[in-house]
């Protein structure tokens, strides 16, 4: 087996007196599609708060490319080469679409290769992941106008625009028509056969069935399976967190 | 429009400006003048922090006393040509604007104006208790007649309106270079939503710590000249709320996206203000002020720019 590209070790978070992560463990290689699966509030959001640097865990260790990532700020581990789009777009929304892309092209790609991107090559990265999740030609709309799938597809590229190595998908398939779901999940796909490695957290049993090559299921913030997508969803274990034992 | 060609045009706009009144041969319009660009610098610094970033600053008044009161510690140490103040102004407000953004940057929207306006509190209280540079008794600085240039004989007041003008243009060319680089886009993303700046690599503390450095020393450039312009500094007038409240007003009339915006509102406001003064009273100023920011809030939020961008929008839809 390859060197895993993320693990998790140990990794614990409390609000106060709730317990949000106990104690997770996990590791995702590279290329690999990885479903996060869980009810609500069963700290699947928080995880991706973890691992992205967002919130501190109170213990254990994420560790991306086999460096540990304990103390460094989400912009620096975007820098290092994660990704996210948020569960809710958040758009900047006084910058145009292609716009909205241009800052982590400024900084993360700029400040990862250490040399400046001029304007042209700028527009024309912009451009081109805008085509790739179809949005070209709204690019200098601003996000105000977008419909939601378009914001969700915005999201997703500006995720794409760091060049990550790992992106994290937060539901970005919540409340779409079933042919846009098809849309997102057939742009991850290609995604990930550009070489990235993708976790998607979904309640949309039907694209995490399709998408996932593996699913890790977390209830009340502990992880009760992590397997192949067709063996986790007959787990007991699983179908009792889901349905009511 | 190329930078150079944008500074080309601010400098010529900025010699007529000063030679104009001098064929008027009154002296009045470069004492009200100043005050209008001073206003445009306030303006302009404080949206830089303000309008850029979204971060509302209420302790304008105290970055611009402090300007003020540095000039005046180095004139009763010694008296040091004007530039020199100007700059050990800039330098001593820039590093109180780094220690508040460290101390306060964590807070946000209304937490943050509220520590802003105590720091302020904070300052002018040490201020009154510093005897060196007069205390609550305030401080009286005598200023040349004139100042000789090229053995020419320039009067004082044109000399100061000649540096205010220069720190204007200054501060505006600072500002739209701002706007137009990797710096603006990375302001603006601070001021739309952190978390998802932080997700794209933005490192947003560091980039508010360089708007509170930068927002504080062009305030504390602003006040340097000021009391050679007042003759007599206190530190009630010169932590005056009048400057906090016009540093807030002009650009959210004139609108805060832009370097624009804050040069139509303070050059809007600052001379309605000044031609008040004379016609009216002086008292009538602030009041003045508080209309035209109920009369904006209701029919153009987002200020006189604000108001054209959404029109030429429309109009591009239509």
């Amino acid at each position: 087996m390859t060197a895993p590209l993320l693990e998790i070790q140990g990794l614990g978070k409390r609000f106060g007196g709730f317990v949000a992560l106990d104690n997770i463990n996990l590791s995702v290689a590279p290329q690999e599609r990885v479903g996060l699966i869980g009810p609500n509030g069963s700290g699947k959001s928080t995880l991706v708060n973890c691992i992205c640097g967002t919130l501190r865990n109170e213990t254990g260790t994420v560790r991306f490319e086999g460096k540990a990532m304990d103390g460094l700020l989400a912009h620096e581990r975007t820098r290092l080469g994660m990704a996210r789009s948020f569960q809710l777009p958040r758009p900047f929304k006084t910058l145009t679409v292609a716009e909205n892309l241009r800052v982590p092209l400024l900084y993360t790609v700029d400040a990862r290769s250490g040399s400046k991107l001029s304007q042209r090559e700028l527009d024309e990265r912009c451009m081109e992941l805008l085509a790739l999740v179809g949005l070209a030609d709204k690019a200098w709309q601003y996000p105000g106008d977008l419909t939601q799938v378009e914001m969700r597809k915005l999201e997703l590229a500006r995720a794409m625009a760091a060049e990550p190595k790992l992106l994290i998908a937060d539901e970005s398939m919540a409340g779409l028509s079933h042919s846009e779901v098809d849309d997102i999940l057939a742009l991850l796909v290609r995604l990930n056969e550009r070489g990235i490695t993708i976790i998607m957290i979904e309640h949309i049993m039907r694209a995490v069935m399709t998408f996932s090559q593996r699913v890790i299921v977390l209830v009340s913030g502990k992880k009760i399976a992590d397997g192949l997508p067709e063996d986790v969803i007959r787990d007991p274990e699983v179908v009792g967190a889901y349905l009511g034992q | 429009m190329r930078q150079s060609t944008f500074i080309l045009g601010a400098v010529v706009l900025a010699i007529a400006l000063f030679f104009a009144p001098r064929v008027l041969e009154n002296d009045y319009i470069f004492f009200a003048g100043y005050v209008v660009l001073q206003y445009i610098v306030l303006a302009t610094a404080w949206n830089i922090l303000g309008g850029y970033c979204g971060y509302v600053n209420f302790g304008s008044a105290a970055f611009f006393a402090l300007g003020a009161y540095t000039a005046v510690a180095i004139h009763k140490f010694s008296p040091m040509p004007m530039p020199l103040l100007i700059v050990a102004g800039g330098i001593i407000s820039g590093l109180v604007g780094l220690g508040m953004g460290y101390l306060t940057l964590r807070l946000r929207g209304v937490f943050f104006a509220i520590a802003s306006l105590a720091m302020a509190v904070v300052m002018q209280t040490l201020v009154i208790n510093w005897d060196y540079v007069g205390g609550s008794r305030g401080a009286y600085i005598i200023r040349p007649q004139q100042v000789e240039i090229f053995s020419y004989q320039l009067p004082y007041i044109q000399y100061l309106f000649a540096w205010m003008l220069f720190l204007a243009v200054a501060s505006l060319v600072i500002a739209r270079t701002i706007e137009r680089s990797k710096l603006g886009y990375g302001f603006a993303t601070i001021r739309d939503d952190e978390q998802a700046a932080e997700a794209c690599g933005v490192p947003t503390l560091r980039l508010k710590l360089i708007a509170t450095t930068m927002s504080g020393a062009l305030m504390g450039m602003a006040g340097a000249p000021f009391p050679y312009y007042i003759g007599y500094l206190e530190p009630a007038s010169a932590f005056s709320l009048t400057y906090a409240v016009n540093s807030i007003a002009m650009p959210m009339i004139g609108g805060t996206t832009s370097w624009v915006g804050p040069l139509i509102g303070a050059v809007l406001l600052g001379t309605v203000q000044q031609v008040a003064t004379v016609t009216i009273s002086s008292a009538v100023n602030l009041l003045l002020v508080g209309i035209l920011l109920v009369v904006f809030v209701i029919i153009a939020p987002n200020g006189i720019m604000g108001a054209v961008q959404a029109w030429q929008r429309k109009r591009r839809k239509a």
